[in-house]
């Protein structure tokens, strides 16, 4: 009875995170815990294409898992009483109802991944190790660092986890919330990673999109009535399904309202709207939701003068009301622009100047740019352009925004 | 985020100041980096880093005719100082950059005393559009 080893790969790469769970809650140490269960899994991918996929593929993970980690803890006390002489408590061998352990565990691993004691950077890094089961080697080079300098922020920030004391349970309703907004915000941050991606030698980087919206799938799956977690789903996939139209040859940046709408992803559009739109209909609105339906609106509309902008402007009008965020005042501005002309864009970017948080930023300069030429200012908006080139760390968009100033400036001459 | 930080050095007579130091001057220095190197290492932060040979060994180029290198020896009379090695370093914020310079600055010259040589912190230009969200 052989199974094809890809349907063993894939069976293997779900089930990872719910034994890792397991496997943590009655052994604190991750990183010890994460070795018996790479043990694991390695046992598996070698037997199971030849003798079969067992009953119960996860219990059968979490029992070997388990084995492995205690032998590794009895080694480890004996060696120490051998050197010290002191004795040490055993861990209890896992009882019968451990095996059905199930898919929550992995949500309890999302939630320890995304530890409020950890940074951003460590919890992502953290999260796609150990409930996306990417190699350390593979993080780094998506992050375009040395595979030592990933692996001692991992390290770290498995080790900050333990000495912060937290237990591995799931969280009191009251802090659910927040650790849920916690795993959301560091599911975002790998889409966008990933999503931003162009070509060449950052084409790894790609996979970082597909992870993110496979792992909010996963979420998704474990929460299907929580309206923010649909809500980031469908903004990852309506945003995703415009990637094949977002850049162009070689990899230079094609605004929105440039790029070939035949080339966007109807498959995931779809997907996304319906998505989008079941979660609002329950009435619990909230920020991905808002983003995803302005999404939606850019993607149904055929051209990009079809497109419904007062219905973004009141999209934005309620995302303002409900974050600070200062890039959505900015977008918020262009949806403006775009409904009463750039006067009224422009006149909602002056209190901008004034936050810190914007104050020289890249983005309020090539927003400012933008809708400065719209109202026919050439002058202020090639220093507009320039000054925004000058600003940003990214080189796709300095090179657009180099263009954009060159262009303006060439039609004067 | 990632910063080049880039070390310069203070030129004696057409190389490193740091060659006429005192030998302990001089160990002290070398293992005040090292340190500062295994911390950054040990931290996750460290991406690369090198060090350049000294200035004497250093020669301009600019293409002539053809564009065939024409080539000038040093030393360069403009910088009493020069560029000693760079370090890469991923950080969360470009205030941990300046915490790290502010260390490498500090880093003991002859008698122990800190040297607070200049360090060029440059934010390095990524692949990475934002997003259009």
């Amino acid at each position: 009875m052989t199974v094809p080893a890809a349907q063993v790969e894939t069976l293997l790469r779900e089930l990872a995170p719910q034994v890792l769970g397991a496997v943590l809650r009655r052994h604190r140490d991750f990183a010890a815990a994460e070795d018996a269960v790479q043990e694991a899994l390695l046992a598996a991918a070698t037997r199971w294409p030849a003798d079969g996929v067992p009953d119960n593929p996860r219990g059968w993970l979490i029992q070997v898992a388990s084995r492995r980690l205690i032998d590794q803890v009895r080694a480890d006390v004996a060696r120490r009483r051998r050197e010290e002489e002191i004795a040490s408590e055993e861990p209890a061998a896992p009882g019968p109802g451990e095996a059905t352990a199930g898919p929550d565990d992995t949500l309890l691993l999302l939630f320890m991944c995304c530890h409020p004691a950890l940074t951003r950077p460590s919890a992502i890094a953290l999260t796609l190790r150990a409930v996306g089961g990417l190699t350390t080697a593979e993080i780094a080079s998506a992050f375009l660092v040395p595979e030592a300098t990933m692996a001692q922020r991992i390290s770290r920030a498995k080790q900050r986890i333990k000495s912060s004391g937290v237990p591995f349970q799931m969280p009191t309703a009251d802090e659910q919330a927040e650790r849920l907004g916690a795993v959301l915000h560091v599911l975002y941050l790998v889409f966008n990673e990933g999503y931003v991606t162009t070509a060449g030698p950052d084409l790894q980087r790609r996979d970082l999109a597909i992870e993110a919206i496979r792992l909010a799938r996963i979420v998704h799956r474990l929460l299907p009535d929580h309206s923010e977690v649909a809500g980031l789903l469908a903004l990852m996939l309506l945003t995703d399904a415009r990637r094949g139209a977002r850049t162009g040859p070689d990899g230079e940046l094609i605004p929105l309202d440039r790029q070939d709408r035949s080339r966007w992803d109807r498959a995931a559009i779809a997907e996304g709207t319906a998505l989008v739109e079941a979660a609002l209909a329950r009435g619990q609105v909230g920020v991905y939701q808002l983003q995803a339906a302005i999404a939606a609106v850019h993607d149904e509309a055929a051209r990009a003068d079809d497109t419904d902008w007062a219905q973004i402007l009141a999209l934005y009008g309620l995302l303002a009301r409900m974050t600070d965020n200062p890039m959505v005042a900015l977008n918020r501005a262009v949806a403006a622009a775009m409904v009463h002309g750039p006067a009224a864009g422009l006149a909602l970017l002056e209190p901008l100047d004034a936050d810190p948080r914007l104050a020289g930023h890249h983005r309020l300069h090539a927003v400012r740019a933008h809708l400065l030429e719209k109202a026919g200012d050439r002058d202020a908006a090639i220093a507009a352009y320039r000054a925004a080139a000058e600003q940003t760390s990214s080189r796709p968009e300095r090179d657009y925004l180099t263009t954009q100033a060159a262009r303006l400036a060439a039609e004067r001459a | 985020m990632k910063f080049m930080l880039l070390l310069n050095a203070p030129r004696g007579t057409g190389d490193w100041d740091i060659f006429s130091w005192a030998p302990e001057d001089f160990q002290r220095h070398v293992a005040h980096l090292k340190r500062l190197g295994q911390e950054l290492r040990d931290a996750g932060e460290l991406v690369s880093t090198e060090g350049l040979v000294g200035p004497s060994q250093a020669r301009i180029v600019r293409a002539g005719r053809d564009g065939a290198p024409e080539v000038t020896d040093g030393p360069f009379a403009e910088s009493k100082e020069f560029l000693a090695g760079y370090w890469i370093v991923d950080v969360d914020t470009p205030q941990r950059a300046y915490e790290i310079a502010a260390r490498q600055s500090s880093a003991p010259g002859p008698g122990g005393r800190p040297l607070n040589t200049p360090v060029e912190v440059r934010e390095l230009m990524s692949n990475v559009p934002a997003s259009d969200a």
